[in-house]
């Protein structure tokens, strides 16, 4: 087993996912699958080798600060779930 | 010819000529969606009623003199481009509802050359397929047999266009989702170099891979369409201030002297006995016009698979964490329910199967006690694929072979194995890895019908080879002038 089903719910908790038990057991049978031919990396031998996070060569992208127009709030707001017209309202934190 | 079998150069010059007027071509448009969306359903959105008004628009424009490149133009475009009023959902219940308040910059460079906008094509949910079966609403149908997929990410679009339902459009593609639905729906797909094209407004999958291009009838017109969408935009730092070349200039140059490069690795067990005879048969022809074709080696071709599926899920779990129910989208608020409930139960009733088992498996490889395992070797191994091509660009002025192992399959056929259908994207993964421009072009069809695509990959930046390429053997044939049967 790659990963056992409370790693799943453990990673599904991370990801702020609530999964059925039946969707918890088809999941880790899936990423188990999906994991094992990952596997197949292990066969390189990649000491030294750096690592691509970027396919062309980037450099840090700086311009002038400058205030630039943004959205207004109600274009802001217009798809908010709940507002009061200048605010998100969100359901109570604590 | 009917309005919606032309091409868009051709519709372009017949607009130029005044042969025909941007409201009699968007009205005869309107009518093709009537007819063919029953069958197809390509589209998620349909602004017919806007259309008419900004053709008309169009036709003022052009009698004014100020005519941009599209004028007129009627098409759709891939339902994960913002577009300003207009519902974008990415395929997904989570955003069913979500009108953007901007345009992508590459939707309103297409509004300035002057694009009638008709409507919003559907995908799989937050691009993440290769079918179109996993879009949040309904399978989209493949118009030379609505029994097979048409293809996915831009399975709408590509069915779209080979319908005739828009006279080109433009998809994205982060592991072949432009180029593998083009070889379904038998139209050209073009994914650009990284940067070419700017991802502001693209609603993003996984930043260091999306890239969006045309999806057109022929070579010409996605040169056309790639002239509007390329340019610097201050809004995506990774977009290139490189100029953009005159790319109709390079249809004309023929593969004469080209080097062209035929990967040993795309040429393996698994390969349908259809394809590989069809790409074959389309290298032969660019021999006879003088290519000169090398066997090259792209070593680590095979590991290109879990590269990009531990890399891509990463990345989209990062990048869809923003689906909370706060801002914006599908918001799930029990009578009483805190702040943890609304996220928890917002994104599990929002998101889809497919998007969830990726978001899973890229939060696990990025978690804790996994990451150097997954990631950070997915990333090293990145790095030899990258050096494979750069070694091949060495010997070879591009590398030409199959888009996808087989032709479209049936819809149903894969829906249950997830691991199968990864394999579908397992010649184009490899681009996206290394950034590079790679093109499907029609080569033919299978016995049963369904086209068949050939890839041409070039070095960065070297679209104008592959339109050089594509167009010199859109010449010889005619597999991109073919109409499905609807």
């Amino acid at each position: 087993m790659k990963i056992s089903a409370s790693e799943v719910a453990h990673v599904a908790a991370l990801a702020r996912l609530r999964l059925s038990d039946e969707m918890s057991a088809k999941l880790t049978e899936q990423l188990n699958d999906i994991l094992t031919a990952m596997d197949k990396l292990a066969e390189l031998n990649t000491s030294g080798v750096p690592s691509t996070n970027h396919a062309l060569e980037l450099s840090g992208a700086m311009r002038p600060d400058h205030a630039k127009e943004s959205l207004d709030h109600e274009r802001a707001l217009a798809n908010a779930p709940d507002s009061d017209g200048q605010s998100f309202i969100v359901p109570k934190v604590i | 010819m009917e309005l919606h079998e032309l091409s868009l150069t051709q519709a372009v010059d017949l607009l130029a000529k005044g042969e025909v007027s941007s409201l009699e071509m968007t009205q005869a448009l309107i009518k093709r969606i009537e007819d063919t969306e029953p069958q197809v359903k390509a589209y998620l959105t349909l602004t017919g009623e806007a259309a008419l008004l900004e053709a008309k628009a169009a036709d003022q424009a052009r009698a004014a003199g100020q005519a941009g490149p599209l004028c007129g133009v009627p098409a759709g475009l891939k339902d994960v481009l913002c577009t300003a009023g207009v519902r974008t959902t990415c395929g997904s219940k989570i955003l069913e509802n979500f009108v953007p308040p901007f345009d992508a910059f590459l939707v309103k460079k297409l509004k300035e050359a002057g694009m009638v906008l008709l409507g919003k094509h559907n995908m799989d949910e937050f691009a993440m397929g290769s079918s179109t079966e996993n879009s949040g609403f309904e399978p989209s149908h493949n118009p030379w047999d609505l029994a097979a997929i048409p293809g996915g990410s831009s399975g709408g679009t590509a069915a779209s266009v080979a319908a005739g339902s828009s006279l080109f459009s433009v998809g994205t593609d982060t592991g072949g989702s432009i180029r593998q639905p083009a070889s379904h729906c038998g139209v050209v797909g073009l994914k650009p170099t990284y940067g070419r094209v700017s991802r502001f407004g693209l609603v993003a999958f996984a930043s260091s891979l999306d890239q969006a291009g045309p999806i057109t009838r022929s070579v010409a017109d996605a040169a056309l369409v790639l002239s509007v969408i390329a340019g610097h935009d201050p809004a995506d730092s990774t977009s290139t201030s490189r100029p953009v070349p005159d790319y109709a200039a390079s249809l004309g140059r023929g593969v004469k002297g080209l080097k062209l490069g035929v990967p040993k690795e795309f040429f393996v067990q698994g390969l349908d006995p259809e394809v590989e005879a069809t790409v074959k048969a389309a290298m032969a022809e660019l021999i006879s016009q003088g290519a000169e074709l090398v066997e090259v080696s792209l070593p680590h071709t095979e590991y290109a698979l879990p590269v990009y599926y531990i890399i891509a899920p990463a990345e989209a779990s990062s990048n869809l964490a923003r689906y909370d129910g706060v801002k914006y989208g599908l918001s799930v608020r029990a009578e009483g329910a805190g702040l943890m409930d609304m996220y928890l139960d917002t994104r599990s009733r929002g998101f889809g199967p497919e998007v969830i088992r990726r978001v899973m498996l890229g939060t696990y490889a990025l978690s804790a006690g996994y990451y150097d395992a997954y990631y950070g070797k997915a990333g090293q191994v990145r790095t030899l694929i990258r050096r494979d091509f750069e070694a091949a660009f060495e010997k070879v002025d591009a590398i030409v072979g199959p888009v996808t192992p087989t032709p479209a399959f049936d819809i149903g056929q894969k829906v249950d194995d997830p691991l199968q259908m990864y394999l579908s994207d397992v010649f184009t993964l490899s681009t996206n890895l290394a950034g590079l421009p790679g093109m499907s072009i029609p080569a033919g069809f299978s016995k049963a019908g369904r086209p068949i695509g050939l890839q041409i990959i070039g070095p960065h930046f070297a679209e104008e080879t592959l339109f050089a390429v594509g167009h010199a053997y859109e010449q010889a044939t005619d597999h991109h002038l073919r109409r499905p049967p609807l």
